[in-house]
């Protein structure tokens, strides 16, 4: 029924003039939206790109005519084939969506109903607004899963959201905004919480489904280099308001705002490697499991370099972050050692001295859940303090103002909740509470992937004046190749509990690589939008050429 | 996680509103202290306290008015009582009248004066009571939690299971008789019993919050079973706690009624509701004579009622609010 409606490629299909949004907190309204224009065109995909809070979600809802509880739209139109959605009844609106505008959301496993099949949950809104009967729309759904290249796709359906993998579980939720055929898809952050190598089969099943329909589509992140190669046209926004707007191309080539520029810097960052062969610690032969199960760390053995920085690069279930469990003392190895300053480490916490502790600190990829909601930074950083060190009273809180300088944030921040803290100086307080204890070796687990670019390189540099100047150890765990470039002297790549490689930076990132190492480099989204074209294309001939 | 960040204009975003260009943000428009937050807003308790009542429901407040009223006749019984608790006087079963409110009992005792007693000795003894089940329960269910899976957990949990499995107010009873029924017996006793149900709360909210990034980084820094226990995870589940504490504390108070009015718990001349009614059950008969007498028994019984009301519509309340449910 859809294709007559299509109408044809380049009529303009949303119109929304000077949306103001306006959200409630703390007892106030507030702007979050501040008058921004917005054209889409049939089969246009447009990029929304900007750090948290730039209003870009709720933007994107409000593209359906929808404003969160707690949000309310203002003022302006939105036009959406000839409706007007601010004009228009709640039923009105609820006509459209699920049916002519889909959405989807940024954390599949969060948004899928655990108890239903995949199938019902994919056709319930084509069956329920009666766009097909249901045999149709399930057969249309098998289809839809051939097209995203999910495997199985006659029987991936009759499994539950937790029987399939998170880049899986994305794409299965691709093909239920793509069920009804809509005239418009919004994509919030859909790929944000997957792995490079994961990310880039997302986005090219997106990519070709949504040509393939010629559907309009709204996608919303905070990597340029991802947009980059799905847009149409992008715009970037910050504080609400319009920076710039271009086509992908202009844009990447020449953008004209400061601000622009800076969205992409993390990949600018450039540390020169240095060998040394002071060794602070050593994973010396180690297996581990967790009860019984299979051995998740197979004959590890690394080297640390004292004032350096060794980073464990791999994908989900590589073995990385059990590595710096082993490490830690959270989870004795079955066999092997960890040697620290020339010493074993018992393996247990428990048999370790309060001094073996204080030496080795971690930092975790999780801020949120890193710090006790219900306590402020003073006593968040207060406490490794007290702790370690003795300190108490007007020493400690002379200390406390130290490292909160120290990692670039001000007074006016120790009293706060870590509710009260963005994601970046979430992070940045969990490097002071590390730092609170004097350590020589901290472990960085994925700090810095739940971040926006432009934070990360802020963390990032951050975190390299730090080990200038206190002469810290890290071990950076990681899947972010870009990250692992900007920081590290040293590179271990782990592949399914093993080592596969490991070796000086300069070494590890020219040819000739391993397979793994192959594919875990050319995964990372490059700012280039032909990026994703040639590399689908390379890694096809490859995939033919070999028997 | 995302949704919540574009809320957020802070005080720098609102900077820029006022016309302050990118280069006082920084080099690159960044710096980390211009991130985009939500600060709320510094209140002292008293305005929280404040806010929060403003915004109750009427239910709510009903209950609040309720509950501090048997709080305020708890306290000041000896003054409010027109007589002592267990002073007799020679007409046993009077009529209501201007000298004795509600009459007296079989043995010439004011009703109304038992009643002020029975405020404070009742509500008093089953507050206690629910205070060391929730110490008893909340503490150990927390140190399971941390010891998830291992021996400590499942002593602990087994133990609770077999506890359960025997109907509390015969296994009160049973216990009572065994023990002597005095006062201190009858807070330990069932303290103990409603602890397992305590335990088993405490066990299950706090098993979310043990593996949270921050136990384990306690963990790590060395941090004693004492400081995770009462620092790390209990604040984190105190709006459950409370919620169940309110919800425990009526169940207690009925079964202290209960057991008092089977003649084993509040030991006479000591006033409480439960066996007042018992005493008086029988004026129930006199209703077609004298309706006013056949009320009497009805007055305990509904004071119990009242106060197990009013506090099921605060716990309501408590329990909408910390679930962050907006309607």
């Amino acid at each position: 029924m859809s294709d007559d409606r299509k109408g044809t490629k380049g009529d303009i299909l949303l119109e929304m003039r000077d949306i103001v949004i306006d959200g409630y907190s703390d007892d106030r309204w507030h702007e979050i939206v501040k008058g921004v224009d917005i054209t889409l065109r049939r089969g246009e995909i447009m990029g929304l790109i900007g750090e948290s809070g730039a209003g870009k979600s709720t933007l994107g809802l409000a593209a359906m005519g929808f404003a969160r509880p707690g949000c309310r739209i203002t003022s302006g139109s939105i036009v959406f084939d000839g409706i007007d959605l601010v004009k228009a009844t709640e039923a009105e609106r609820r006509a459209l969506r699920g049916s002519r505008i889909a959405y989807v959301a940024q954390s599949a496993a969060a948004s899928f109903n655990p108890a239903h099949q995949l199938i019902e949950q994919t056709v319930e809104a084509t069956v329920r607004k009666g766009i097909k009967p249901e045999d149709e729309a399930k057969a249309d759904a098998r289809k839809l899963y051939r097209e995203l290249q999910l495997p199985n796709p006659d029987l991936i359906g009759e499994r539950f959201p937790h029987q399939v993998s998170g880049g899986q579980l994305q794409r299965v939720m691709t093909a239920m905004a793509m069920s009804p055929r809509p005239d418009l898809i919004i994509f919030d952050e859909p790929t944000t919480a997957l792995d490079v190598t994961t990310q880039v089969e997302v986005l090219a099943a997106m990519r070709r489904i949504v040509e393939q329909y010629n559907t309009a589509a709204i996608y919303i992140t905070h990597d340029l280099a991802v947009v980059a190669q799905m847009a149409d046209v992008i715009k970037v926004l910050r504080y609400g308001e319009t920076i710039e707007d271009a086509d992908t191309r202009t844009m990447l080539s020449h953008p004209e705002k400061e601000y622009t520029k800076s969205l992409w810097s993390v990949r600018s960052i450039e540390k020169p490697e240095e060998v040394s062969e002071d060794v602070i610690l050593k994973v010396d032969h180690v297996d581990a499991s967790y009860t019984g199960s299979a051995k998740v760390l197979d004959d590890v053995t690394i080297e640390v370099p004292r004032g350096h920085t060794v980073a464990i690069v791999g994908e989900s279930g590589s073995g990385k972050s059990t590595t710096a469990r082993a490490i830690t003392g959270l989870l004795p190895p079955s066999k092997g050692q960890i040697l620290f300053n020339g010493t074993a480490l018992p393996p247990t916490l428990k048999e370790r001295s309060i001094d073996q502790l204080q030496k080795i600190q971690m930092i975790y990829q999780m801020a949120d859940t890193a710090m006790n909601p219900r306590q402020t930074v003073r006593d968040i950083i207060g406490r490794p303090l007290e702790f370690y060190l003795g300190l108490r009273g007007a020493e400690r809180d002379r200390r406390l103002l130290e490292l909160v300088e120290m990692i670039e944030l001000n007074e006016s921040f120790i009293d706060r909740l870590p509710a009260e803290l963005s994601g970046g100086q979430k992070q940045r307080i969990c490097i002071a509470r590390a730092l609170a204890a004097s350590p020589d070796l901290i472990i960085c687990d994925e700090v810095t992937s739940a971040l926006d670019q432009i934070v990360q390189k802020g963390i990032l540099e951050l975190l390299l004046r730090l080990q200038r100047e206190l002469g810290l150890t890290y071990i950076f765990i990681t899947h972010d190749i870009a990250t692992v470039k900007a920081i590290s002297d040293q590179i271990v790549v782990m592949f399914q509990g093993r080592v596969v490689e490991q070796g000086m930076k300069s070494e590890i990132l020219s040819p000739p690589y391993p397979d793994y190492t192959k594919l875990l480099l050319s995964s990372v989204p490059e700012m280039d939008p032909d990026w994703l074209t040639g590399l689908l294309a390379q890694r096809e001939k490859e995939a033919s050429a070999s028997p | 996680m995302n949704n919540e960040d574009d809320l957020n204009p802070s005080a720098k975003a609102e900077l820029a509103d006022q016309g302050f260009s990118e280069s006082d943000l920084g080099n690159h428009g960044y710096s980390a202290t211009a991130e985009v937050t939500q600060i709320r807003a510094r209140r002292s308790f008293r305005e929280n306290i404040w806010r929060g009542l403003r915004s109750a429901p009427p239910t709510a407040l009903f209950g609040l008015t309720v509950i501090s009223l048997y709080v305020f006749f708890a306290l000041f019984a000896p003054l409010l009582a027109p007589y002592g608790e267990a002073e007799i006087f020679d007409m046993s079963y009077a009529p209501w009248s201007d000298e004795f409110m509600f009459g007296t009992d079989q043995l010439g005792r004011d009703i109304l004066s038992r009643m002020i007693y029975g405020a404070r000795n009742t509500v008093g003894i089953a507050f206690v009571t629910t205070m060391f089940a929730f110490v008893i329960g909340g503490g150990l269910g927390i140190t399971a939690a941390i010891n998830n899976g291992g021996w400590l957990d499942n002593l602990l949990s087994r133990s609770v299971d077999v506890l359960m499995a025997i109907p509390s107010l015969i296994f009160a009873l049973i216990l009572l008789s065994m023990f002597g029924a005095n006062t201190i017996n009858l807070i330990m006793i069932i303290a103990v019993l409603d602890s397992t149900r305590v335990f088993r709360i405490a066990r299950a909210v706090s098993l979310n919050v043990v593996v949270m990034d921050y136990v384990e980084a306690a963990r790590l820094r060395g941090e004693k079973l004492a400081w995770i226990l009462t620092r790390e995870i209990l604040p984190n589940i105190m709006p459950p706690l409370v919620a169940e504490f309110g919800l425990r504390f009526c169940f207690v108070f009925l079964t202290i009624a209960a057991l008092s009015f089977l003649g084993v718990g509040i030991q006479p001349p000591t006033a409480d509701w439960g066996s007042m009614v018992r005493e008086t059950a029988g004026l129930i008969q006199f209703a077609e004579y004298d309706l006013t007498a056949a009320m009497t028994p009805m007055l305990p019984a509904a004071a119990i009622a009242l106060l197990t009301v009013a506090v099921n519509f605060v716990v309501d309340w408590f329990l909408h609010k910390s679930s962050g449910l907006k309607d």
